[in-house]
């Protein structure tokens, strides 16, 4: 049974979205790194780029699968975090507590249509 | 066996296919021969063909083979594998495309080689490809027109297709134009620039300032280059270039009409998630010893499919054998002999067919083995006069110049003997 | 096989040589390049002697399997055996010594072989004309859809941008497909694995380019409602392509053309017995119905008051693919290989490929979950074990495992997890040049193995045991890239 965190919104690709302020900081479940496996490499954007809510701005990679990740928010990339470039398996280890981007959001709204934790819960099993 | 599978005849194994699509007729095929007539039949064919001493290049260059790799690709665990999807019973392959893959970063000065692709024409058009998706919205690649022209068609076919812009940066005195580049950047929408190290004329280029160029427009350089000739020119690496292509064969590979040959295709680290084929990489088997493996195959078509930036599956891989054997052989060393003798017969014939009052000298750029000439006499009186005499040389090039190329295979009496029919047309 | 773990660098010694050149040079012409064009440092190559280079080169070829190695039934691959003739007629010195931009004039030879290789490819197939210029089989799929493009647009049709690719297809399809600028739709396969006829019927209209079809499937089956499927593409204005990659059960029986395919790629290092060499180089050509001859690439060869020329050009031309005219010397292979086969044999290659394959299937259903029980063609798909072994408590045994045991029995693995319509996909083409003794041999060591995998799943979890190598860590492989030998140095 994957772990889930309250207080934090959920999209049904399996992204999940911190909101501080304007920022939405976003990461995957740990749903999802369960799924994929041994994760190899985090492709990530770079700072500066447009990302449109719904559209891939990433993907995770495993040896043997490649899986997009979705933004949950439209905006601009404000930080990507290095740290996974260099040690994808943090994502593994920890999903909740390695986030991969952070994006200043254009239409804080679109955060309406996200789950709560328990509405995620029932799709992630 | 019919009994196990519960059939009369093999004709009942295609029950299923619906009848009217079962060939009835003879085809229309020769009769079978044996092993005897059919080698009686391609020496036939064989005799043919002329076999010429070379003195022309464009693209496929005529360097001594070493008699140990015909001998050491032949051997069947190596000729009669395919793809090293079971690395475990793979190791031979695994290794020898990963000692490829240093020695074309040790040539290219490059992060990252990929197993190889097909040829040079199809790798520069893969790295076309390779700037786009790295660019994202960008959709133009510069060609120089001093790229060989197989080269620029090939390009341009693939990037019809993939539905990308091509425009040329002009030459200047037989080299690529940085002004030409510089004027080309203006358009915002370039993704990358092909140009050539050594180019078409034989020329080898300076490319001062263009990595610089495209960089600042957030563009890649791409070097086409020849990889026998980087054993002693200033590399893509050196040049600034994000992306180094090339064909194999001039790394000792026969001519053989064409084919198979191998394309390179190697990059800075920057980029080789983008990189398209198969890549070996080194790891340990479960009792930590040293094993290899295809890896970073997130990249590749049977993974992404519809999403994939290249098709390309498999590759030349005996040919990268061929490539490997043949620069294990000729060590840093051989490298530079071959280079330092073939541009001493170029030169030399270049000097003696200006002597001879027929040429006049087009460009005064530094060359290697190859070079071209104004003719003063008539291009296709002096092929058949070359062809007669044995020899193949004086290609002809769009602006109507004649190409000579001279490898370290060449002597003395043959120049000596090509200089003599030219005095003569 | 034993273990062998060096690299040709770490056999490298300072001054050691394995080349001789001609000691005198042509000319005293000193080498002066402006230094500004030159490399810093020499290349970091190996520094060998002649023995060094082929003891090495010996010894890694002992950590490879190969189909002069044993059995290889490895699925859509095609592994039969290459004619040592073969390599014999492609090594001769007036081939290879050719230059492929000398005049026609001293290359009949050369030319002759194109020539005759097109019209024998169109008689095995029922096409009109091969153009000879790719140099693999995906390199063909590309091709022919640019010619696909190429006809659409020739009508002026830009609308058809997109591809129907079935579900079970080849991954190559749909990769080819988006580089040549194509959308993919895909069609599902019904419960017998065919393509669902009802299910593409929506999907065509006037934005539909073709369709790319494998045929047999890449289960192994004969997708028999082809000709409904011909007519309606045909009826929506699309073309059908069709990928070779399974051609071998219908070499001398059935024809591609007949189907009502309009255009094809062959892999001679399949169907047409040239090596394989660890993976190529191969030969994928593509023909077309008649309709379609003119968009075929340049350059091509043509016959005319009995001597062979060189077309450069042509308007209608998809443009020129390759460097040259493609891999010659493959091609000259499979020639051979056709011309020994003759209009006498041709028919026996296919059929007995698909009696191989059925008498496989029909010996090892006892053990291996057989998800499509019909007659199959060249090959089939097993869905894992019936009993994987975790009735024992322990994980039980996956497809993984079983490929990886086979190679402790000298066999080389099938094509595992492919096609991706079943989890533990197993699929086995045993070809035409295998023996009776040699299936029995395969027979017997499958079912030895499924009885392992009942009893202790361990064992195949632990395998290979006797392989130079065991499994490798592939996940340590991707997170932290060892790409060359100067990254493990560094």
């Amino acid at each position: 049974m994957s772990k889930i965190i309250e207080g934090l919104l959920y999209s049904d690709s399996h992204e999940w979205v911190k909101v501080d302020g304007d920022i939405a900081v976003i990461g995957v479940s740990d749903f999802a790194q369960e799924e994929m496996g041994d994760i190899t490499y985090v492709d990530m954007p770079e700072v500066d780029d447009e990302v449109s809510k719904g559209d891939d701005f990433g993907a995770l990679e495993s040896v043997k699968a490649s899986s997009e990740l979705y933004s949950p928010v439209s905006g601009v990339v404000v930080e990507v975090n290095e740290a996974l470039e260099d040690a994808p398996e943090l994502v593994n280890e920890d999903a909740f507590g390695n986030w991969i981007i952070k994006v200043r959001m254009s239409d804080p709204s679109e955060l309406d249509s996200l789950m709560d934790a328990a509405a995620y819960a029932e799709i992630a099993k | 066996m019919l009994d196990r599978i519960g059939v009369q005849s093999l004709d009942d194994l295609y029950s299923d296919v619906p009848a009217g699509f079962i060939y009835k007729g003879e085809y229309d095929l020769p009769d079978a021969l044996s092993e005897q007539e059919v080698r009686d039949f391609f020496e036939a064919l064989a005799s043919r063909n002329a076999k010429l001493k070379v003195f022309a290049g464009a693209g496929a260059y005529d360097h001594y083979t070493p008699s140990v790799i015909p001998y050491i690709i032949s051997r069947s665990e190596f000729l009669t594998a395919y793809t090293p999807y079971q690395c475990e019973i793979s190791q031979g392959t695994l290794r020898y495309i990963f000692e490829y893959q240093s020695m074309i970063c040790a040539l290219t000065g490059m992060d990252v080689s990929n197993a190889s692709m097909y040829d040079g024409p199809t790798a520069a058009a893969e790295a076309m490809r390779m700037a786009v998706a790295s660019a994202r919205k960008k959709n133009t690649v510069l060609l120089s027109r001093t790229l060989l022209p197989n080269v620029v068609k090939t390009v341009e076919t693939y990037a019809k297709y993939y539905g990308t812009n091509i425009a040329f940066i002009e030459a200047e005195d037989g080299q690529t134009s940085l002004e030409s580049l510089r004027k080309a950047m203006e358009s915002g929408d370039v993704a990358g620039a092909i140009v050539p190290g050594v180019n078409r004329f034989g020329i080898v280029e300076d490319l001062t300032g263009f990595a610089d160029v495209l960089h600042e427009g957030k563009a890649m350089l791409v070097e086409y280059c020849d990889p026998s000739a980087l054993a002693v020119l200033r590399t893509p690496a050196e040049w600034g270039a994000d992306v180094a292509v090339g064909d194999g064969q001039p790394l000792g590979i026969p001519l053989c009409f064409g084919g198979p040959y191998v394309g390179f295709m190697a990059c800075t680290k920057d980029h080789m998630r983008k990189l398209p084929g198969r890549i070996v990489g080194e790891t340990v088997d479960g009792q930590g010893r040293r094993a290899f493996v295809l890896t970073l195959q997130a990249r590749e078509q049977h993974i992404r499919r519809e999403k994939a930036t290249s098709n390309i599956c498999s590759n030349e891989s005996l040919m990268a054998l061929f490539v490997t054997v043949y620069l294990s052989l000729m060590g840093p060393e051989g490298m530079k002999e071959v280079n330092e003798k073939s541009y001493a017969g170029a030169h030399l014939l270049h000097d003696e067919l200006l002597k001879t009052g027929k040429f006049e000298e087009v460009f005064d750029k530094p060359f290697l083995k190859e070079f071209v000439l104004k003719p003063l006499v008539d291009v296709k009186a002096l092929q058949d006069k070359l062809y007669k005499g044995g020899f193949f040389g004086a290609l002809e090039t769009e602006e109507g110049y004649v190409s000579f190329c001279v490898t370290e295979k060449r002597t003395r009496a043959e120049i000596d003997a090509l200089v003599a029919l030219v005095k003569e047309a | 096989m034993k273990y062998y773990d060096r690299l040709i660098f770490e056999l490298s010694k300072p001054g050691r040589r394995a080349y001789t050149l001609p000691a005198s040079a042509t000319s005293d012409a000193s080498f002066s390049i402006p230094s500004g064009l030159l490399r810093a440092e020499a290349p970091a190559l190996p520094e060998v002697s002649e023995v060094d280079v082929v003891r090495h080169y010996t010894n890694l070829s002992q950590m490879n399997f190969g189909v002069d190695t044993g059995f290889y039934p490895l699925g859509s691959c095609t592994m039969k055996y290459n004619p040592k003739i073969n390599e014999e007629i492609a090594a001769m010195p007036a081939f290879q010594g050719i230059h492929p931009l000398q005049d026609e004039s001293t290359v009949q030879g050369v030319l002759e072989v194109y020539y005759e290789m097109d019209r024998a490819l169109a008689a095995i197939t029922g096409m009109k004309h091969f153009t000879l210029n790719p140099c693999a089989g995906a390199h063909g799929e590309l091709t022919g859809l640019m010619v696909m493009r190429s006809y659409h647009a020739s009508r002026g049709d830009f609308a058809r941008t997109k591809v129907i690719v079935p579900d079970s297809a080849h991954g190559t399809n749909p990769a080819s497909a988006a580089v040549c600028g194509l959308s993919i739709v895909e069609v599902k396969s019904n419960a017998a694995g065919l393509v669902d006829v009802e299910d593409l019927k929506p999907l065509l209209g006037p934005d539909v380019a073709g369709i790319m079809m494998t045929n047999p499937n890449t289960l192994g089956l004969f997708e028999k409602d082809i000709r409904e499927i011909a007519t309606l593409v045909h009826e929506a204005g699309g073309l059908l392509y069709y990928d070779g990659a399974n051609m071998n059960p219908l070499l001398g029986v059935v024809r591609p053309g007949d189907m009502g395919f309009d255009i094809m790629h062959l892999n001679l290092h399949k169907t047409f017995s040239t090596p394989h060499g660890g993976g190529g180089p191969g030969s994928g050509p593509v023909g077309v119905a008649e309709r379609l001859a003119e968009f075929l690439p340049v350059p091509k060869v043509v016959k005319e008051d009995g001597r062979f020329r060189i077309v450069g050009d042509a308007p209608l031309s998809a443009g020129r693919v390759s460097a040259f005219m493609g891999n010659f010397g493959i091609i000259l292979r499979a020639y051979a290989y056709i011309l020994m086969l003759g209009k006498q044999h041709i028919a026996m290659a296919g059929k007995l490929a698909t009696l191989g394959a059925n008498y496989i299937k029909e010996s090892l259903k006892d053990a291996y979950k057989l998800p499509i029980p019909t007659v199959c063609k060249h090959e089939f798909v097993f869905d894992g074990l019936i009993d994987d072994g975790s009735a024992t408590g322990k994980p039980g045994a996956t497809t993984l495992d079983v490929a990886k045991r086979l190679l402790d029995f000298g066999f080389h693995a099938p094509t595992i997890y492919f096609p991706l319509l079943f989890h533990q996909a197993l699929m086995i083409e045993p070809t035409e040049t295998e023996s009776k003794e040699t299936l029995d041999a395969f027979i017997e060591v499958m079912h030895v193995i499924a009885k392992e995998a009942a009893e202790d799943p361990d064992i195949l979890h632990g395998a290979p045991h006797n392989a130079p190598i065991s499994r490798p860590d592939e996940t340590m492989a991707a997170r932290r890239p060892v790409l060359k030998y100067q990254d493990e140095v560094s």
